[in-house]
């Protein structure tokens, strides 16, 4: 049977201060996505091999790992794309390593909740009286930024991400435009300083990489420039009629 | 308890690693090398279009001490077309031009990211956003063009 | 090792899915004092809820009403179902939706703004809310950033639990690893919530994530509460062959046709109904789930299917729906086809084929979540209430998990309301688990390596034996040799020592960990199964063909033993307006 190299960068830290590579040849097989080589190998043929997965069908958001130096969700990479090898395959860039390929997600999940993604509505409509309405055009305007399924693989993509840590990221801001754009909510402007902070969206510089790595098409990229116009609006108007600004 | 004590990386005072302790595993936060950008094709393309906007600036300031001759008298300005007659100006104009235009190019095909026209029910797609900026450049090139040209 | 510390929540709820976020919020809502923790295993974003498709049902519109959703409801399930569990679910299942609507959900909309309803499997009228075809996606993300906004929710994020802490006749909390240290911690709390979702796992070929591993159930189970109908497992007539990823029964409800071999639409040979061009509901491709997957496996002994490198399968064909259509109401099935079998269904047929998906049975329950044992709750898919009987009906249980969910939520808030305190013993518990644990699975740390079995062979071995054990079709012989085949699997289990004894995120202790729950649920469905001698919804036995009112109208109760084979009890299901009768569909 073919077969193809894996090197995987392991960091094992009860054993060693460094991250260091380490080679497995796993057979070839055309179905085989880069997860299922990942599986061959913690069931055949190095069981201490360390990754996170789920559902194996590209909406958990677990298995995001650096492909050949691109961020990628590897439950949809099929390892057929990458002949003949070797395949390199390391954490997620820029994210602190737990172990192996297993990186830190709460630090982005803060960010995330820095954005506010919930609904903020100014009254609450009790469940009684029925839904909001709200037509598929206007549903259409925010759709594209609900698509996220924080796979972190954008921030893996932002070098600004990497010199800055504390900037609010993509998927975060994305986030925020996804109820900023819905037509029930009223939580812009508690959104708004957050988003303008320091560390905010003027952070980014538009390399643009974090859209061309998205796997859901979010666009985050989009999402953040939207922002930077709309933040420059409310800021003239903040100037111009300070009486009307946003609390 | 403790989910929350246990997870950064420990050094001693004297900046010395301290190996692993049980329940305590250190994190590694791998380090930005300054060279970063060359990596990679796009990163390279970004941090040259970040250099174009020097240019920019450059001749802005030109554009500035250009003004300030023009205020201070005929004198001055003399002074200034000879300096920007020399073959160095003439080469440093040549390349501001082409990063400048590297820049505008650049710049209108990322527009349509932060542009959502609407017309009607349907988006306009991120092609025609691009044309249309491209338009108005040259529209704006050929009036500006004829302008001086005319006078 | 283990430690004992401040750590006293009012609730816990293990499993951050669509149950347990819900459940969450519910106790935040039902009582702004208590402390609340969601414990689970992944980040809850990561919940296998994520991947459920096809929508969620409720009454809505004005021609339907909760008869009608009760009577598919109870016919569906075989009339093994609790009616006044289902008039409950009927009754809250419109608000609960309308509740996530409030918090954001991007429901799919008609022209006028209000909901979109589509067709499902066995129900009579469209009454399935959907966003596109990521409903459970929309559905978790809206319930985790609600969530986001509680401060008072505590999280444990990717902490693995291992036990329930019992002590005095009640549930006390849980005893669970801290996967990024390795730490094994005691959370206390006054009530438990266990929504830790289905168990499809124990089986080879399945719809379900890796993560579904009916850790709760066996939690249950080992602490001594029943798991309720267990024989009856769900087929889903339509995942990919080889991965099991799940097409939705929406490709259907939106207009697909099943075609065998000949590209002929079998389903009219199994009493489903005629062929039309359109979808008719509760007719055809729109039957119930049971009655396509064994439609599936005659047709298959009949030589009708085709055979492929991942066994046999047929063709679901939504060609004639169009490119438009496809990609405004069933946008993911494009892209799973595309991705996973390099299959555009705009042109080309979809290789389908009947795989496992989801368990109507669980942790026994009362309408109100309760278990039999103090202090501890269960919902969603891991619980049995029951609503689903026999036969769950598909984009119910997704509408389960927020109803009782909810339910449990408040029953839980009340319980720990009283405030009553936790015994002295819980940190002796919690050694006596770290203990365990160090024992069964970690010997190699301390140098003494037993003969050591894989976990792999013997995760392998389980599949062959629920395979062809406890499949579609089943004999008593079946299911004797498949709990042979388990109880030696459980043997062999404790002659384990896995080779990782990393303490830091060690995934090769919690797979065994994992490998020894499904190794429970796996003994319970096949016991319960092997004692049911009728064939009923999704339980068929080839040698007990036909329902039998009279002795199995009622629910079996699975209780752990000592060193033996489960007991199976009895429980008379509960009757209101609906007499057992015919199932009927397509006619
Ligand atoms: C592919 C697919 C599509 C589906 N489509 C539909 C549909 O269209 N409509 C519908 O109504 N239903 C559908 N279903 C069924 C439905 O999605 C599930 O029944 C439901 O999502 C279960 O939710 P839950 O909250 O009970 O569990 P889950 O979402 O599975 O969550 C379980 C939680 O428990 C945690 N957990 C488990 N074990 C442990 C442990 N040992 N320690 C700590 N935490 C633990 C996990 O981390 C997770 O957070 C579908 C199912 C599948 C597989
Ligand atoms: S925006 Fe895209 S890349 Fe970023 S986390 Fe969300 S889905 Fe992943
Ligand atoms: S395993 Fe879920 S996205 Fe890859």
């Amino acid at each position: 049977m073919e077969s193809v190299t894996l090197q995987v960068l392991r960091y094992l830290p009860e054993e060693k201060s460094e991250p260091f590579y380490q080679d497995y040849d796993v057979p070839f097989q055309k179905k085989w996505v880069i997860l299922d080589a990942l599986n061959y190998i913690k069931d055949h043929v190095d069981g201490t091999l360390t990754y996170r997965w789920s559902c194996r069908m590209g909406v958990c958001g677990s298995c995001g790992m650096m492909v050949n130096d691109q961020p990628v969700l590897t439950c949809e990479t099929f390892l057929e794309t990458y002949l003949p090898g070797p395949i390199r395959i390391a954490p997620l860039s820029y994210f602190a390593v737990i172990r192996d390929l297993v990186v830190n997600t709460d630090d982005f999940l803060g960010k995330v909740k820095r954005a506010k993604p919930w609904l903020i509505t100014d009254e609450l409509k009790p469940v009684t009286e029925g839904e909001y309405r709200q037509t598929p055009d206007e549903l259409k305007e925010y759709k594209q930024y609900s698509m996220c399924i924080n796979c972190m693989l954008c921030y893996s993509a932002c070098p600004i991400v990497g010199l800055d840590p504390e900037f609010v990221g993509p998927a975060a801001v994305a986030l925020a435009q996804r109820y900023n754009y819905d037509s029930r909510d009223d939580g812009h402007g508690q959104r708004n300083k957050i988003l303008m902070d320091d560390d905010g969206i003027y952070s980014c510089t538009l390399v643009g990489e974090c859209s061309v790595v998205c796997p859901k098409a979010v666009d985050p990229a989009g999402a953040i420039q939207r922002y930077k116009v709309t933040g420059a609006v409310e800021w003239w108007k903040s100037v111009v009629m300070p009486w009307k600004s946003d609390k | 308890m403790d989910s929350r004590e246990s997870t950064t990386s420990r050094t001693d005072d004297a900046g010395v690693e301290i190996p692993y302790q049980r329940f305590r595993p250190k994190r590694y936060q791998p380090r930005m090398s300054i060279f970063w950008w060359i990596h990679k094709k796009v990163y390279l393309r970004f941090i040259i279009r970040e250099l174009t906007s020097v240019f920019v600036a450059i001749y802005a300031v030109i554009l500035i001490v250009k003004l300030n001759a023009l205020l201070r008298g005929p004198e001055s300005w003399e002074v200034m077309t000879a300096a920007l007659a020399t073959p160095f100006s003439i080469v440093l104009h040549v390349i501001i031009l082409l990063f400048v235009v590297y820049h505008s190019i650049t710049w209108f095909l990322l527009a349509p990211t932060a542009t959502v026209v609407r017309l009607g029910r349907k988006r306009i797609p991120d092609s025609a956003i691009i044309a249309v900026n491209f338009l108005m450049w040259l529209v704006l090139s050929v009036a500006v063009g004829w302008i001086i040209l005319a006078v | 090792m283990t430690r004992y510390g401040p750590d006293e929540h009012d609730v816990l709820i293990v499993g951050g899915g669509g149950a347990g976020l819900r459940a969450a919020i519910a106790v935040a809502e039902a009582n702004p004092k208590l402390k609340i923790a969601v414990i689970s295993k992944v980040y809850p974003m990561r919940s296998h809820t994520v991947s459920a498709e096809g929508g969620s049902a409720a009454v809505i519109k004005s021609n339907d009403s909760l008869d009608e959703h009760a009577y598919d409801t109870i016919s569906g399930s075989d009339w093994l179902c609790d009616q006044n569990a289902v008039e409950e679910f009927v009754n809250e299942a419109p608000k609960e939706l309308l509740q996530l609507e409030h918090w954001g959900c991007p429901w799919s909309r008609e022209p006028d703004g209000s909901i979109s309803v589509r067709s499902f499997g066995g129900m009579k009228i469209k009454r399935t809310w959907y966003a596109a075809d990521k409903t459970g996606f929309h559905m978790l993300h809206t319930l985790f950033q609600t969530t986001m906004k509680y401060d008072r929710i505590h999280r444990y994020d990717e902490y693995f639990v291992t036990s329930l802490m019992v002590d005095d006749g009640r549930c006390q909390g849980v005893v669970a690893i801290e996967l990024t240290t390795g730490k094994i911690n005691a959370i206390a709390a006054r009530s438990v919530i266990l929504c830790t979702g289905g168990c499809g796992r124990v089986f080879p070929y399945t719809t379900n994530a890796n993560i579904k591993s009916g850790d709760g159930m066996a939690l249950a189970y080992r602490a001594g509460v029943p798991m309720k109908d267990m024989e009856f497992v769900q087929y889903h007539p339509t995942g990919l062959p080889f991965t099991g990823i799940l097409i939705t029964e929406a490709a259907r409800a939106e207009g697909g046709y099943l075609l065998n071999k000949d590209g002929y639409r079998y389903l009219q040979d199994y009493d489903l109904g005629k062929p039309e061009p359109k979808p008719v509901l509760r007719s055809m491709e729109l039957g119930p789930r049971d009655r396509l997957s064994q439609a599936f496996e005659k047709e298959h002994e009949k030589g009708q299917t085709i055979e492929g490198p991942f066994g046999p399968f047929v063709h679901l064909d939504i060609k004639h729906l169009g490119e438009d259509v496809i990609n405004e109401k069933i946008p993911f099935v494009r892209e799973l086809c595309l991705k996973y079998e390099n299959i555009d269904p705009v042109k080309e047929y979809i290789p389908v084929r009947p795989v496992v998906h989801y368990m109507m049975g669980g942790i026994h329950t009362d309408i109100h979540g309760a278990t039999p044992l103090e202090g501890l709750y269960a919902a969603g898919e891991a619980a049995c209430v029951s609503i689903n009987g026999a036969n769950r009906l598909g984009s119910n249980s997704l509408t389960e998990c927020l109803v009782f969910g909810a339910r449990a939520g408040k029953a839980a808030a009340e319980n720990a309301s009283q405030g009553k305190s936790f015994s002295r013993n819980l940190e002796a518990i919690a050694m006596d688990e770290g203990r365990r644990i160090e024992k069964a699975y970690l010997s190699n740390r301390s140098g003494k390596t037993k003969n050591s079995e894989s976990i792999v062979t013997i995760r392998e071995e389980m599949h062959q034996a629920m395979k062809d054990g406890a499949g579609i079709f089943r004999t008593e012989k079946s299911l004797k040799e498949s709990q042979n085949a388990i109880q030696e699997l459980q043997d062999r289990l404790l002659r384990t020592s896995i080779g990782d004894t990393s303490y830091t995120f060690n995934t090769e202790l919690t797979s065994a960990m994992e490998l020894s729950y499904m190794l429970d649920v796996a003994e319970a469905v096949i016991q319960s199964a092997l004692k049911r001698d009728e064939s009923r919804g999704s339980h068929q036995r080839s040698d007990h063909p036909g329902r039998d009112d009279d002795k199995f109208l009622v629910h079996s109760l699975a209780y752990k033993t000592e060193k033996d084979l489960p007991r199976i009890d009895y429980l008379p299901v509960t009757i209101t307006r609906w007499p057992p009768g015919e199932r009927i569909y397509g006619r």
